[in-house]
């Protein structure tokens, strides 16, 4: 009858994921009771849960906090992810608000399985264990998988939904499998442990075939050639704001967790999986950027896009080191506020009955009926494309620079290059919207919503101020990434 | 390991022996397909559904609730059997534990998802 011990429990270390969680659960037990006739009390309260958690994030920074037998790590990395995924929920929440009762998918369950995904997504960017790490990564998976199929009576929502969690569920059985591979050749899946037991060794055949099996698991998850096949489809059957969701959030996420995995547990592999991810990260970049040439559904433009951003994020990784990680920290928040943004305008566009304008014929002579969301949508579209004094220059600038003083030139023409492709298919969108007069007769209209509005405001402010003065950010992001380098 | 080579070796001829009586057929002999050969056989009559059956989507809904509370049992029954060297954080573990599976029982109750019809 000898008592077992208590173990230590620190739930301070997840108090950003476990706001979200409380979150979630409240907005499900509200969701039983009146009113029934609207939910919008229940986006509220998911707004504020993410408020919540970013207060609780900012709160926490430089904290250093290790929890569940080192499961659990609250360090500046995990906390700048928490702001990174923080804003794309809060955001996708604002835009939703309107969206969902315009398309007449409004739920409950529709904000508690955004709140879910959050706080997977965060748990994500914490882990420090490989079993949490495929823990996270399926909380915030399922969540996903069910949300591309918000649309019960849309063909291609159940579509994307589908082919999403089948895919998903492949990806997810090899990382799994790598995990298995690496747990057998060092003995333990904590990230700590297993970056001992590599230490100073030529690498085991065994944790190559790991490591390459977990790059597949992430690389489906962050949609990375030759495992991005899932892209557009999902990105255009999705309701419009989960995509937004999907693109930003899931990928911040999936970042983390890779960056994290790779630059504490597998260092001594730097070699293997740098040759690896320079392959990767060129052919992501130009197939994206190729095959986006020749999409005329926005969507499904901006998910060959996201596809060769993706790529460029890769080249950080490549780069290695404080400043390659750093960029890609920085250049994932600059990359937050613009494609929330992007499909924040795409959700707003749309006629009453709950259509959206999704082809790029949809947005010609926007500019003429709504000057100001065709101006707000060049913004976000020169930023993808690196514009200054925009966003998305100076985090190409940090992701390009770095790989330069890392000696990988060659990767750097491919990805300038790139550069200028992209430049085609969104100044083809600026052009309609500037340039053509509508061929037919309903063409986009504007939805008035406050809260999409709101939304959009802030991606803009978010991206002209990283853009303008993007010094304290990159900071940031270099000390975020300080505790991983150690 | 090596005695169990012969038994290895019987495996290896069966699946030989089995996969060319039915893989030569598959090769050499004529395929003519028609309408009437291609139908499954059902007594001369024109088949009139699917050989599977219909059945209705609330036994998956059912058999979803089935696993949540089986599941559930996994964790309680190890703990019912230390519950006296847990002590009370165990209690309290249990019953956190305990509450988040009551509010989901709490949802598909109130959603309507123990209702037959």
């Amino acid at each position: 009858m000898t008592p077992i011990p208590a173990p230590p429990v620190l739930l301070s270390a997840l108090t950003p994921v476990l706001v979200i969680l409380a979150a979630g659960a409240l907005v499900l037990l509200l969701d039983l009771v009146p009113p029934r006739d609207t939910k919008q009390h229940l986006g509220g309260l998911a707004l504020g849960g993410f408020v919540a958690s970013l207060l609780a994030s900012v709160w926490f920074w430089d904290a250093d906090l290790r929890a569940f037998r080192d499961m659990i790590a609250l360090d500046n990395f995990a906390l700048f992810f928490n702001l990174v995924i923080g804003y794309a929920g809060a955001l996708v929440v604002l835009l939703s608000m309107d969206y969902v009762r315009r398309t007449g998918a409004e739920t409950g369950e529709y904000y508690a399985l955004v709140l879910f995904a959050g706080s997977g997504m965060m748990l994500l960017g914490s882990a420090t264990d490989l079993i949490v790490v495929f823990l996270s990564l399926e909380l915030m998976s399922l969540s996903l998988y069910v949300l591309a199929g918000l649309f019960k009576t849309r063909l291609d929502s159940g579509e994307a939904s589908m082919k999403y969690f089948l895919l998903g569920a492949f990806a997810s059985s090899f990382l799994l499998y790598g995990i298995a591979l690496v747990y057998g050749a060092t003995g333990s899946t904590n990230f700590d442990k297993v970056a001992a037991a590599l230490a100073g060794k030529a690498p085991d055949g065994l944790v190559v075939v790991g490591l390459g099996l977990m790059l597949v698991g992430f690389g489906f998850k962050l949609s990375s050639v030759p495992f991005h096949m899932w892209a557009p489809d999902v990105y255009q059957g999705a309701p419009t704001t989960v995509t937004a969701f999907i693109a930003t959030g899931s990928k911040a996420a999936a970042f983390a967790a890779v960056i994290r995995l790779l630059f504490s547990a597998l260092r001594s592999m730097q070699p293997d999986w740098t040759v690896l991810l320079w392959g990767v990260a060129a052919l992501t970049m130009t197939v994206g950027n190729v095959v986006a040439i020749a999409q005329s559904n926005l969507k499904r433009m901006l998910a060959y896009s996201s596809v060769a951003h993706v790529g460029y994020m890769l080249v950080g990784l490549v780069a290695g080191g404080a400043s390659g990680a750093g960029a890609v920290l920085f250049y994932l928040l600059a990359y937050t506020f613009t494609t929330a943004g992007t499909f924040g305008v795409i959700s707003l566009c749309g006629r009453t009955s709950g259509d959206e304008s999704v082809d790029v014929r949809d947005y010609a002579g926007l500019a003429r009926r709504h000057p100001l969301l065709a101006f707000v949508l060049s913004l976000f579209l020169l930023s993808l494309i690196g514009i200054p004094p925009l966003a998305g220059f100076v985090g190409k600038f940090y992701l390009f620079g770095a790989a330069v003083r890392g000696g990988y030139l060659w990767l750097v023409v491919i990805g300038v290059l790139n550069s200028a492709i992209a430049a085609y298919y969104y100044l083809r969108v600026i052009v309609y919207m500037y340039m053509r007069e509508p061929e037919e007769a309903i063409p986009a209209g504007l939805v008035p919503s406050f809260a999409g509005g709101l939304a959009l405001a802030i991606s803009i402010v978010g991206i002209v101020l990283l853009g303008v003065m993007p010094a304290p950010f990159a900071n940031l992001a270099v000390a975020a990434v300080a505790p991983l380098l150690k | 390991m090596v005695e169990y080579l012969p038994i290895l070796m019987t495996f290896g001829a069966a699946a030989a022996v089995a996969g060319a009586l039915l893989g030569l057929p598959y090769l050499l002999a004529p395929k003519r397909v028609t309408p009437v050969k291609a139908q499954p056989f059902e007594c001369g009559k024109d088949p009139i559904a699917v050989s599977e059956g219909r059945f209705a989507i609330k036994f998956a809904m059912i058999a979803i609730f089935f696993i949540l509370i089986d599941i559930e049992l996994l964790f309680v029954w190890p703990w019912a059997a230390l519950y006296r060297r847990l002590g009370w954080f165990g209690f309290a573990e249990m019953l956190v534990f305990l509450g988040i599976l009551m509010l989901g029982f709490l949802y598909i109750w109130k959603k309507g998802g123990l209702e037959w019809e």
